[in-house]
């Protein structure tokens, strides 16, 4: 007795295909990623006195220390640009990249309770995670803003955007898409064996570090500079100070790369992740 | 009438123990065979789930070739001991993991309750929590605020609704939760039991719902539950579980009938442990059920004393030795645990006897669960292990008892005047 597949709304099987992606039932599920989204901004602030204030702390006081440190004492480079505003920038797009990669490394721990009881395409939660963490990134990148009103105004900074500010939306989509899909690999990754986890936390802050965040591409030495734009984030970051403050280090070999490598890792997280999202109840 | 849900050789496996460096030299292994294209060298060695036994490897069958069809518009009971595999069943119907082997063929949209209120976050309102539960649940935003009205007039509690979640009560929790949950839309709907907690007014509406859903709009609903008296309220079809196979899928009075009489009647039961091959450090190796003139009897006539005697070997010397008798309905409710005084035992082999005088119990079906414990810590327990029977009898034992079936678990003698005035 064999069943006529069209039969039937649903077949849930052992093991479903590699390739299995079903848009379908992910955009039937639309609601839920603003749900969450909503439920993620609102239970921030509930029963805080500054309320979304807190958003612009982190940046504001990593700015003075990074000032402080890297610009004073230790004397790096900014291409000439203002230290707060050069350190601004990058770390308001850091912070975007690591939260992405930190919250949706850890998607299926932090979620186990729900995705053990109910059913909805888990692809879900990683989505409203990178959207949510857009919307703190649009706060910060407010702050950004004002503070090169700030520049323009009192400091007399000569604005310089350039045309790859249409790059800046980009930018944004490839390193959320980065961030989603090296946090989905390593999600599936740490279900089963949890000993991944406690390498990506400080594996993120070390990966600051070999990006240009503190320091410009344009410091490197020419031989090295190879190695450091193996680093999909490299032309990332470089591309969008280009857009905002002109100075930057982009070229269409080094964008293209980064296209390609995002496009793998987000596949590949995809990949993992629906493999991995059939059975983890079972093991997380 | 077409099929609703068609399940074909469904099993599921479970790796019992901890998750270490021992697993992972498993996965190699399975994962070397799969890349041949070998089987899973550690499926064969899987057993049934019978927890009470101790397997031979940590790979457990939670459920094993398990087939059935559902008819659109049945209400299905789903019944079972723990562990026989009642709530796996539901998991992988509600897609919460995926099977081992086999496959369940579905036809129209399925709405599964494992748990009341899924995803409530405290911080937010009742009124944002209806929607957030409701869209993981599967509903549509535009769905929801149809019925919005209904939703919180089911709930009952509008007063409450624009107020933070985390400042409810448990019961308001839960009738809010289940308001959702009673108005989703689907065409299979799939009920764990969440029921056990909200008042009683609550629990009555919940099943008028559940019976409205199941018999008025042709919805199909499965529904797990210990409690009989439910399922034989709302369903007309019960599928009988048992350490993970399928045992029985009938009428529902049929099924109930077989799950109370499981255990046949027997005045005496021997366990066939070998002491030279188990982990136990003591065990059980006989239990009796005697009059008090040693006559083993298969049925206890109401009224009457028994005792049961039961006969253990202990491999060591225990401290604080304690053996313990319970006794629990035949739905499953615990009625009393008795315990012997603590003995430092030395290792042999033991009679212990439980002389049941005083309380009468009425007639009816009861289970006997043995336990063995040294300084609290238990050596063997066995739940439900033998059947009693307490059969009504003509003769009359005490002048003040009139009934002794359909009285409740206790046969009380209470004397009873009544006076004219």
């Amino acid at each position: 007795m064999h069943s006529e597949e069209k039969d039937w709304s649903l077949i849930i099987k052992p093991r479903g295909n590699l390739f299995e992606l079903n848009l379908e039932e992910l955009w039937h599920y639309r609601d839920l990623v603003w749900l969450l989204v909503k439920r993620d901004f609102v239970s921030f602030y509930k029963q805080t006195i500054f309320g979304p204030i807190w958003f612009f702390i982190q940046p504001i006081f990593t700015t003075i220390i990074f000032v402080l440190v890297f610009g004073n004492l230790a004397g790096f480079s900014t291409d000439g640009l203002p230290q707060p505003l050069f350190y601004m920038t990058n770390i308001v797009a850091w912070n975007y990249f690591s939260d992405c990669i930190n919250k949706t490394s850890t998607v299926f721990k932090d979620n186990a309770q729900i995705f053990g009881k109910v059913y909805f395409p888990r692809l879900i939660m990683p989505f409203s995670i990178v959207i949510s963490n857009l919307v703190r990134f649009g706060v910060q990148f407010i702050l950004l803003i004002i503070m090169m009103a700030y520049y323009i105004l009192f400091k007399g900074y000569h604005p310089n955007f350039t045309w790859y500010l249409l790059l800046y939306p980009v930018m944004i989509v490839l390193m959320a898409a980065l961030g989603l899909g090296s946090g989905m690999i390593i999600s599936a990754m740490t279900t089963k064996y949890r000993d991944l986890s406690f390498l990506v936390s400080f594996g993120v802050q070390l990966y600051m570090y070999i990006t240009p965040i503190i320091y410009p591409l344009s410091s490197f030495p020419a031989k090295y500079k190879k190695i450091a734009l193996l680093n999909p984030m490299s032309p990332i970051i470089e591309g969008m100070r280009l857009g905002l403050l002109g100075k930057g280090d982009l070229t269409t070999g080094t964008f293209i790369y980064t296209v390609v490598v995002v496009l793998v890792v987000l596949t590949m997280g995809i990949i993992i992740f629906n493999k991995v999202e059939k059975t983890f109840v079972d093991t997380v | 009438m077409s099929t609703a849900i068609k399940v074909e050789d469904l099993s599921k496996v479970y790796h019992l123990g901890e998750i270490g460096t021992g697993t992972l030299s498993r996965d190699i292994e399975r994962w070397w065979a799969l890349l041949r294209g070998k089987e899973d060298p550690f499926l064969k060695l899987g057993e049934s789930n019978d927890r009470t036994k101790k397997g031979e490897s940590n790979i457990v069958y939670s459920l094993k070739d398990i087939s059935f069809d559902i008819q659109q518009g049945d209400a299905v009971g789903v019944i079972g001991r723990n562990g026989a595999g009642k709530s796996t069943l539901l998991k992988i119907l509600s897609r919460v993991t995926s099977p081992t082997k086999g496959n369940i063929y579905v036809k129209g949209r399925i709405a599964s309750l494992l748990e009341v209120g899924t995803g409530f976050h405290p911080e937010l309102t009742g009124r944002e929590n209806i929607y957030l539960n409701g869209t993981i649940l599967g509903m549509r935003k535009k769905e929801i605020d149809r019925r919005l009205d209904e939703i919180i007039d089911f709930s009952g509690i509008e007063r409450y609704i624009d107020t933070p979640v985390k400042r409810y009560s448990s019961g308001m929790y839960v009738r809010l939760a289940f308001a959702v949950a009673a108005h989703l839309i689907s065409e299979i709907l799939i009920v764990d039991e969440v029921l056990a907690v909200g008042d009683a007014e609550f629990q009555k509406k919940c099943l008028g719902k559940m019976g409205e859903v199941s018999k008025g709009q042709g919805r199909t609903v499965l529904f797990v539950s210990h409690n009989m008296h439910m399922i034989q309220k709302l369903c007309n079809t019960c599928l009988y579980l048992k350490e993970g196979s399928l045992l029985m899928h009938n009428d529902t009075p049929a099924v109930i009938g077989a799950y109370l009489n499981n255990k046949t009647l027997q005045s005496s039961l021997v366990f066939e442990t070998d002491e030279n091959n188990t982990h136990l450090t003591g065990f059980v190796k006989r239990i009796d059920v005697k009059t008090l003139d040693e006559q083993n009897i298969e049925e206890i006539p109401v009224g009457r004393p028994w005792k049961v005697v039961a006969q253990f070997q202990l491999l060591q010397d225990f401290s604080e030795f304690r053996i313990a008798v319970g006794i629990i309905t035949s739905q499953e409710m615990p009625l009393w645990t008795v315990w012997s005084a603590p003995i430092d035992a030395k290792k042999g082999l033991y009679n212990a006897e439980f002389i049941f005088e005083e309380v009468i119990l009425a007639t009816g079906d009861y289970q006997l669960v043995i336990g063995l414990s040294t300084r609290g810590a238990s050596i063997q327990y066995l739940e439900d292990c033998m059947r009693l029977n307490i059969s009504s009898t003509s003769d009359i034992f005490d002048s003040r008892i009139y009934k002794t079936d359909g009285v409740g678990v206790i046969v009380n003698p209470v004397e009873v005047n009544i006076t004219k005035i």
